[in-house]
Order: structure tokens, then sequence, then C-alpha cells
């Protein structure tokens, strides 16, 4: 197992991996003001998340809010993946997120995980 | 002023059907838990006061059309389906015999925000005068195809009372009826125009018929200038976040949460979500009332912003 984190600062980002699994775990809150870093940190991650290549889990834990520009990051990703064949899936909501997701209908868009290690055991199986 | 709703709902009106009325008299009865009731003013008390809103009254199905009042004569955005039942209010009120002045705006002519016009008893009557602004030049052929053959038999020249287009400028302020009014442009196929209405220090905007993308800042920030400040918004809400930015993708509408969202940053009084989805019926409706406020609360970090769901029947006072 590989397991690697890196902070990467303004963009929020803590970047790890578990075997073929690449873990994304942005933080604080995705908003109008922060958004356009967290695009511009999470996309390029998703390049190589296709069947050949690595599923994602994004762990939110660390994401107190997102609002509706965020959430279109979200959705952004998701098209990426999909269109590439990849995994994309998320982990850890808070109790505010869960409720952000459910408000959204994002709870029917990724598949939703308790935590981490289900995420990652649920992306593990599909290979 | 007061904003005044006759018709709310999006693309398409839409009537409770049978198994509807059903379903509310089984929860009303549900609710009444076998009480009895001495007279009809406990049992209104009961239906005004116990029941639950989608219950006891309902959002309505008529397509967009809101009364302004509170200026110098009639003055409404939108002809959708509401727009007869405005008509026969007026005529209730006043009878035929004495002609008015109204001032129309219109987000757009695509035939839900348009299709009240043929059953708009005062636009029959002579000696009414009729003034139609809006900023798309297509809007006398859009009326005009909607009352020809084969669709309609009343063409749009044997309307008796006088009717003058008014093609006007976005991002202008006119004055029409005792209010300033601005439009902006919004995204929507053909475009849609949102108009800012003020008098008296207060000010309202109706918004319908926009999706706002926010792909980009500055497109958005724009829009966020236009609402600054706005006692009212009464806002295209139609989709869920997930609808509108996936298999909704370009059909021309926006989330209720993106109105949240453009209110909490334009710092708005007021948010009414609008233009509702017709295959949403009154307890989806109320759920997703309940669920804004809810986020609402979770994401406000200035002044409280109220979070209502427009109705036919609806007054909003300012």
């Amino acid at each position: 197992m590989n397991d690697r984190w890196v902070d990467k600062g303004m963009g929020q980002m803590l970047e790890g991996a578990v075997d073929d699994v690449r873990i994304l775990c942005p933080t604080g809150r995705i908003d109008h003001t922060s958004v356009q870093g967290f695009q511009d940190d999470l996309l390029p991650q998703l390049n190589d998340c296709h069947e050949d290549g690595v599923a994602i889990v994004l762990d939110l834990s660390k994401v107190e809010y997102m609002s509706s520009v965020g959430l279109r990051v979200l959705m952004l990703a998701a098209k990426q993946c999909k269109g590439q064949q990849g995994n994309i899936v998320v982990a850890a909501l808070s109790a505010q997120m869960q409720e952000i997701f459910h408000i959204s209908r994002f709870d029917m868009v990724f598949p939703v995980y308790e935590d981490r290690a289900a995420a990652v055991a649920a992306l593990a199986k599909k290979d | 002023m007061i904003f005044r709703f006759w018709g709310t709902r999006g693309s398409l009106p839409v009537a409770l059907s049978g198994p509807g009325v059903r379903d509310k008299v089984r929860r009303a009865l549900q609710q009444a838990a076998g009480r009895s009731f001495a007279s009809d003013t406990d049992l209104d008390q009961f239906i005004d006061n116990e029941l639950d809103f989608p219950t006891s009254h309902g959002f309505g199905g008529n397509s967009s059309c809101v009364e302004v009042v509170g200026g110098d004569n009639y003055v409404i955005c939108d002809m959708g389906s509401g727009l007869r039942q405005f008509g026969q209010q007026v005529m209730a009120d006043l009878g035929p015999g004495v002609p008015q002045r109204y001032d129309f705006f219109m987000s757009h002519v695509h035939w839900d925000h348009i299709m009240g016009l043929p059953f708009f008893a005062p636009a029959y009557i002579p000696g009414n005068e009729i003034h139609i602004h809006g900023c798309h030049d297509v809007m006398e052929e859009a009326f005009r195809r909607q009352q020809s053959d084969p669709c309609f038999p009343v063409h749009w020249d044997q309307m008796g009372a006088n009717i003058i287009l008014d093609v006007i400028q976005p991002d202008k302020t006119y004055q029409f009826g005792g209010f300033d009014v601005r439009a902006a442009k919004q995204n929507h196929a053909g475009d849609s125009y949102g108009y800012r209405f003020t008098r008296g220090g207060k000010s309202a905007v109706y918004s319908t018929d926009g999706e706002h993308t926010q792909a980009s800042e500055v497109e958005t920030k724009r829009f966020i200038d236009f609402l600054s400040g706005a006692d009212l918004l009464i806002f295209d809400a139609m989709y869920s976040m997930a609808d509108m930015v996936s298999v909704k993708q370009d059909w021309g509408h926006s989330s209720n949460i993106v109105g949240v969202d453009m209110c909490h940053r334009a710092g708005v009084a007021h948010y009414c979500m609008f233009h509702h989805e017709p295959i949403y019926d009154d307890y989806a409706l109320q759920k997703i009332l309940d669920e804004t406020r809810r986020y609402e609360e979770i994401m406000n970090r200035g002044p409280a912003l109220k979070v209502s769901m427009a109705y036919d029947g609806l007054e909003i006072e300012l």
C-alpha cells in the first residue's frame, strides 16, 4: 500500500493514493470566493481517472460547506470521469454536507460512502 | 408595492387530477382524526390553522403571470395562463365599460408566457389600451402566429383593444405605470429578460426563465449587480441543482439553491421561488420549499433572507 499525502496549500487539496485509488481531500468553505482554486486543483487530478488508470475518492470530511458553485465543479468532475470511463465517488460527508448533497440531489449523482475506507474498499471490489 | 401572483407554474399549466383530489381529501380526514366541527367557522379554522398548506391550498397550476400593484395603472409581468383569471377579476371589479391602461412586461415570448392573451377579456374591449413592453423584436411575430389559423380562430387584428407593442432596451431605466423599470438579459433559448421595478424606495426583481450557470464570474456578477439590494426577488427555481447541471443543462432554467446563493451575494431581503416544475405535486413543492429554507440556514453568513415559494393567489407587499 502506497499512502502519501501532500498539502497543496491554498488549493485546499490533500492528495493521497491507496493502490489504484487516488484520494483527494479538499478543505474549508467552497463558495464563490474559493471555487476557482478548488476547480483548478481538482480537475487536473482526474486526467488519469479511467478504466486502466486510477479511481477517485473525494474525501469531503474537511469541507465545512459547499455552495452551488462548488457543486457545479463536482458535476464537471463527475462528467469528466464518466467520459473517460473512470470511477469517482465521495466519502465522509459531515452532517451538514450530507444535507447539502440531499437538498441539491447530488446524492443521486455520486455514490456516497460513510468513510474513506469504505469508499476505497468499494472501488477495489470493482477491479 | 404589492406583487400578486396569478400564475406560478413553469413551462405548462397543470391541473389537480382526480387522484390528486382524493389524496388531499384522505390527508385532510386523517388530520381531522375523527373530530366533528360545530360550525363552518370551526371548520374554516381547522383548515386554516391545522391542515398543512399542500392539503388546504396548494401552489396552483397556471403559467407565469404576476401583477405589480401600486402604480398608476395595471402593470403585469408575462401573459401566461394566469392572465385569464386576472382579466376576469378586472371585469368583475370594474365592468366592461371603464377603459383601462395595461402595461405588460414580457420576459420572453415562449408559449407558456403568452398563452393567456387570447383569453384576456379586456383585450377584446374597445377603449382599453394595452402596452406590451419587451426586449425581443420578434414579439409581434409571436403574438400574430399565436392568433392565426389554424391555431386560434380570433386573429390578432380582431382584438378590440388598442394594443401597442414597445420594444425596449436592456440596461436602460424607463418610467412606466409609475415605476422605474430596467431590464437585464438572461441565459435562455432565444434570450429572456428580468425586470427590476422601483418605486417609493422599494425595488423588486421579476426574473424567470433564466439559467444562471455560474460558469463565468463576470456574467454572474453582472446579474448580482442587477439584483443588488432588492427587497424581493421572484426567481426561476424550477430544477434541483443536480438536474440543472446534468440532464437539464441548457434547458434555460435555474435551481432553488442557485437562487439562495445569488440572493446572499446580492443582499436581497426576500427570495420567492417561481416557475415551478409541472411534474411536481403540492407535497413535492412544499418539500423543496422546506429544503431550500434549510439550505439558506446552512449557507447564511449575513442578514436573514426570507425564503418563500410563489403560489397562485399569493400577495407579497413590500
